[in-house]
């Protein structure tokens, strides 16, 4: 790591904002609406009976956070003194595309996506939790693939 | 029959856009659910990486459970989702942990910090899903004709 700071003060900041963006990003999804897989599914069936909400809860979120966006671009370290891990750029590439259909299967199968998954999970949902098992399991297949391929020199 | 709910869609994205953008300013991250727990499976990363990731996860566990006691209509009908058998449900799991890790990202990675920075692999991988979640519900209630 670069020379990002690590005094107590710091790193208590550091504990107290991702926590916070932890919560924020939850209630956001539960009052979006995003919690809740039939109405999910609704926004994903258009020849049936339609809900568009879930176009208003991604406006909502790229239109603020594309001006977060802006203001880190202007930046050459983030508030507390680190750096800004960009994703890399690459090329649309098949396992992007592989990955995302597979993901939209599942998304399509079941109204449940990572975050609000995990968020009814912790609400103590039951479908949710046999949903978030499921779908640890499925990272953790796709990490023994990746490491299997990268040990016999595939990518 | 899902009712149409403008504002408040609207009111809890700025909410999940704001938090993105707090973990963008303050240390630099994507806000990628996918990414942020299958990195703590994985548990590669330095210390400093593990700690920010737990301190998200644990804001977001207890945002559901406060959800829980002070809002349980945010999860209303997700014990009974259309497809309702739990065989189903496992299977739905196991295709969103696999893609969205083969993908690098999922509806908050891809489709909101993604498109925000107009990335044209996560502009393309959020078409990509939502068309295979489209085509997937309408097969399963507009073909197959069940879970309507």
């Amino acid at each position: 790591m670069t020379t990002l700071k690590t005094d107590s003060r710091t790193v208590l900041i550091a504990v107290l904002t991702a926590a916070a963006a932890g919560v924020l990003f939850g209630i956001g999804l539960g009052i979006s609406g995003m919690g809740r897989p039939t109405k999910v599914l609704a926004f994903l069936d258009v020849s049936g009976a339609w809900d568009p909400s879930l176009a208003f809860v991604m406006a909502g979120a790229i239109g603020v956070h594309s001006l977060a966006v802006v203001a880190a671009k202007r930046r050459e370290r983030t508030a507390l003194g680190g750096v800004f891990h960009w994703p890399k750029p690459a090329a649309v590439d098949r396992a992007l595309l592989v990955g995302a259909a597979v993901f939209g299967v599942g998304w399509g199968l079941g109204g449940f996506c990572p975050g609000p998954a995990l968020l009814g999970a912790a609400s103590g949902n039951a479908t949710s939790i046999v949903f978030v098992a499921a779908m640890t399991a499925g990272m953790t297949a796709r990490h023994v693939s990746a490491r299997r391929a990268a040990a016999a020199g595939t990518s | 029959m899902e009712s149409f709910t403008p504002i408040a869609s609207l009111f809890g994205g700025v909410l999940i856009g704001l938090a993105a953008s707090i973990l963008l300013l303050f240390h630099g991250r994507v806000a990628g659910i996918a990414g942020i727990l299958g990195e703590t499976l994985r548990g590669d990363g330095t210390r400093g990486e593990g700690v920010f990731r737990a301190a998200f996860l644990v804001g977001l566990i207890a945002a559901g459970i406060a959800l829980r006691l002070l809002y349980p209509a945010a999860f209303a009908g997700a014990g009974s989702s259309s497809a309702a058998s739990i065989g189903l449900v496992a299977i739905a799991g196991l295709l969103v942990g696999y893609g969205t890790r083969l993908g690098s990202g999922c509806t908050s990675g891809h489709g909101v910090c993604g498109i925000s920075r107009m990335s044209k692999r996560s502009i393309a991988a959020t078409m990509t899903f939502i068309a295979a979640g489209g085509v997937t519900i309408f097969v399963i209630r507009h073909v197959i004709g069940v879970g309507r």
